[in-house]
């Protein structure tokens, strides 16, 4: 029977049958796999505490003919029973989650270096170490680099320029100067590009050091930049851009129109 | 593909739809139907029926009722002052089964999971807020499932209910009964030790 071993977390978890569930794993070496843990909704289940979302895991799986079946698990890091008592990194958490199972696509593709920034990101979420819409608005902007969808932050993406850096189009991907400028570019302040910035390089001295009221408009083009790219809404954010606001007002979040 | 003809054929495919019943159960179900008293299948096409016209939900706790109030909320000796609060009927009845608690419930329909796009909207959270509000109601229990949306909808929830003045309390988790300690996994056991409790002498 071939067996793999691994560690990984914990992304999603879908019901199955009377007590099973399919895992969806963001693994290390394997990527993303989708696996079935029989049993585990049973309260005598010895999987079920380990494989809730968040957790970080050791895992070993026999691979099956349509989904791999999960053998033995250890816990490594439980974020989640962490995270489940602070709704502000709950949520945002979520929407890393989310994301991160729309932007690795590719099943058992390795993803190495992305698989590390998730478990830096929730480490610090569960820690407390940052600021939770801040560590979101920074794993996710350096998600989309890892994927190829860096935005341009320094340079117009229409001619280069590097002065004069005043609009945003979500659909070019990046800044722009005022003459190329396309209609629907949002005209975020220099402080909130800056702030982008130092969440995509990891500047984080940087990052906390601007203004708090530039985090909301940083959050919506950074939300909008990646619900483009993976041109379907994720749609934990819109609870995460609301936060401290009415959460029985969230709605789907809306993607950017097309050019 | 069709194996039986006509109304047999349909019969296993409408029995195979149900949950937990694959096509060889659905064939078996059928033909044991097929060969039973019809007063007993009469029965039985009866009782579908009538569960599809006159089971409804209670207008107070959202609980599955045959009237306009549930069993639980017309019971005059059941104590208002104590909500429990869970998320499927399903739930009621194994608390029910503890004979512990001899308050009322309130049904959510579900738990909070943004990624499923399950939100506050969509359950009976408000509801149950406005029974809390201005009432006689003074604790609240929450018996969410103990897993990751389950424990975030009790998060959820206690920074709604803290502020109306009600106590909060949600249920113990821990080992269970009949278990072998070396077996337990590391987040149960945890909270097992979070959760101890003094002995009084």
């Amino acid at each position: 029977m071939p067996l793999y071993r691994d560690e990984g977390l914990v992304l999603r978890t879908h019901r199955l049958g009377e007590a099973d569930r399919i895992i969806t794993v963001f693994t290390r070496g394997h990527g993303k796999v989708r696996t079935v843990a029989k049993g585990v909704r049973r309260t005598k289940s010895r999987f079920g505490a380990r494989l809730e979302p968040f957790s970080h895991v050791d895992i070993q799986c026999h691979i099956g003919r349509s989904l791999d079946v999960v053998t033995q698990v250890e816990c490594l890091h439980a974020y989640g029973s962490v995270l489940s008592t602070n709704w502000r990194a709950w949520t945002a958490g979520q929407a890393m989650l989310e994301a991160a199972d729309r932007i690795v696509s590719e099943d058992r593709e390795p993803a190495a270096a992305h698989y590390l920034l998730l478990l830096g990101a929730l480490n610090a979420l569960a820690t407390g170490a940052r600021e939770p819409s801040l560590a979101l608005d920074a794993y996710l902007l350096r998600a989309c680099a890892l994927a190829g969808y860096a935005p341009a932050l320094t340079e117009c993406v229409g001619c280069g320029q590097t002065q004069g850096l005043g609009w945003f189009h979500v659909a070019s991907g990046g800044v722009m100067c005022a003459q190329c400028r396309e209609p629907g570019s949002a005209a975020p302040a220099a402080d909130a590009l800056a702030l982008m910035q130092a969440l995509l390089t990891g500047d984080w001295a940087a990052a906390e050091a601007v203004d708090a009221r530039h985090r909301g408009s940083v959050s919506g083009l950074v939300a909008a930049h990646l619900q483009w790219n993976l041109e379907r809404p994720v749609r934990s954010l819109a609870w995460v851009e609301r936060a401290g606001a009415d959460p029985f007002e969230a709605d789907e979040p809306q993607r950017p129109e097309a050019p | 593909m069709s194996i039986y003809e006509g109304v047999v054929q349909d019969l296993i495919d409408e029995l195979g739809r149900l949950p937990g019943v694959g096509p060889k159960g659905a064939q078996r179900i059928a033909f044991h139907l097929l060969h039973s008293d019809p007063a007993d299948m009469e029965r039985l096409a009866q009782v579908i029926t009538d569960v599809r016209t006159q089971a409804r939900f209670c207008s107070v706790c959202f609980n599955v009722a045959a009237q306009e109030l549930c069993r639980v909320c017309r019971d005059e000796r059941r104590d208002p002052a104590v909500i429990c609060v869970v998320e499927e009927p399903k739930d009621v009845i194994a608390i029910e089964k503890t004979r512990e608690f001899n308050g009322r419930y309130h049904v959510l329909g579900g738990s909070l999971s943004p990624m499923d796009g399950v939100t506050a909207e969509q359950l009976r959270i408000r509801e149950l807020l406005a029974r809390c509000e201005g009432s006689a109601v003074t604790e609240v229990i929450i018996a969410t499932d103990p897993n990751l949306e389950g424990e975030a909808t009790a998060t959820f929830l206690i920074g709604r209910l803290t502020p109306l003045g009600v106590a909060v309390s949600v249920l113990a988790s821990g080992l269970p009964v009949g278990g072998d300690l070396e077996y337990a996994d590391e987040v149960t056991l945890g909270r097992a030790f979070h959760g101890r409790r003094k002995i009084q002498d």
